[in-house]
């Protein structure tokens, strides 16, 4: 048994299984961030650290005639989101339920998967630059009016290019923002999402959590995402009627090129 | 040029699938393509060809371990078991029985795979562009 104590929990394999599915269904549609940066892992839930590389320098030394510098890591944080699922509803999938309420775990994954996003892109206060924070490029507005999309995005691809960041791009859209695009036909005709499309060279993505929109060269080795123990339902407790349980995740992020991305405001 | 990669049809396949059916189909060129040169070397007199072929050769080499580090990265179940044959001295059927037993075993919950060991096993998710 490892950390996540689940075989201490008063849930079936078949009852697991549903609950794991079900987590994997939503998580997928809304990790944005996995879509369009380096995946590095997973480590496991031992993995403590990521090597940056680098040192800082260290006041004094143990004796006379001897220097030193002590390494600087990025630590991983840990990541959780508590849930409660009725007892009554693991029974009733055991049964063969396909409609057991998962209300509380579908709403679990969708604020997990947020987090990551967020930390990714605007970062998390102390723990994590995002990509956004880091980025040099400043200064470009999306708006409200998804015909006007089209200009900005291009704008962001053209300062990558000057940057010298080569593509192909993808495009991390907002929630609103990315319904917006996805209604939108410009001027009535050709589709705002084909559009943009042809110029960033590569996929949009629906990005909940993100403010905005943010173009990221995908060449490869500008951002990382470390994962040390990558996402997992663990068990808390229980009692008669309730299964406490959470989603759980650890991880770090490194901007390794801040300008091979433009955030859009 | 076929597309006989697929055993299903395509576009019932989602992209990661396809990508994943991609690679398996280079890696399968990439070591047909070393046997050939091993035969070729095998034959070949001349020092100036064998030289060039065995340059070709290398190159096969890098691309089929591309693909392979690709393939292990994208398949959880198959990197724990690779992790427990390749590079290993001794016997290697033993070693894939062994990594198979231990890749598989439960670990956690019941029924949890130990390569899983509980997660859900999400990883990376490029080329699921949806």
């Amino acid at each position: 048994m490892n950390h996540l104590l689940r075989s201490l929990a008063p849930i079936s394999d078949a009852g697991w299984k549903e609950l794991d599915d079900e987590a994997r269904e939503r998580l997928a549609p809304a990790l944005a961030a996995r879509k369009l940066v380096d995946f590095s892992g997973p480590h496991g839930w031992e993995y403590s650290a990521t090597n940056l590389g680098r040192v800082a320098p260290v006041k004094a030394a143990p004796c006379e005639g001897v220097v030193g510098v002590q390494r600087r890591v990025l630590p991983l944080v840990e990541a959780r989101a508590n849930f409660e699922l009725s007892l009554s509803e693991l029974r009733d999938i055991d049964r063969g339920a396909d409609d057991a309420d998962l209300e509380p775990l579908d709403k679990a994954a969708h604020q997990i998967a947020v987090a990551e996003n967020k930390a990714v892109f605007h970062g998390w206060k102390g723990v994590i630059e995002g990509i956004a924070d880091a980025s040099p490029h400043k200064g470009l507005t999306l708006g409200n009016k998804p015909d006007a999309y089209r200009r900005p995005v291009a704008a962001a691809v053209e300062r990558l290019l000057q940057s010298g960041i080569s593509g192909p791009y993808g495009l991390a859209l907002g929630g609103e923002e990315y319904q917006r695009v996805v209604e939108g036909a410009e001027h009535g005709g050709y589709p705002l999402l084909e559009h943009l499309r042809k110029i960033i060279d590569g996929p949009i993505v629906w990005a909940p959590g993100v403010g905005g929109a943010v173009v990221v060269s995908l060449r490869g080795g500008d951002f990382v995402f470390e994962s040390g123990q990558d996402l997992s339902i663990g068990y808390e407790s229980h009692d008669g009627e309730t299964v406490r349980l959470y989603l759980e995740e650890s991880f770090s992020f490194h901007v390794a090129t801040p300008e091979a991305a433009v955030a859009l405001a | 040029m076929g597309f006989d990669q697929y055993h299903e049809p395509p576009e019932e396949l989602p992209p990661a699938t396809r990508t994943f059916a991609r690679l398996c189909a280079s890696l399968t060129e990439e070591a047909e393509a070393i046997g050939w040169y091993e035969q070729r070397i095998a034959v070949e007199t001349d020092p100036e060809a064998l030289a060039v072929m065995r340059d070709a050769q290398g190159e096969e080499f890098k691309h089929f371990s591309m693909d392979l580090e690709f393939l292990l990265r994208r398949s959880p179940a198959w990197r724990e078991i690779a992790r427990g044959i390749l590079f290993q001295l001794g016997d290697i059927v033993e070693h894939g029985e062994e990594a198979e037993a231990e890749t598989f075993e439960g670990d956690g919950a019941d029924g949890d795979p130990a390569y899983l060991g509980g997660s859900l096993g999400i990883g990376s998710l490029r080329g699921a562009l949806r």
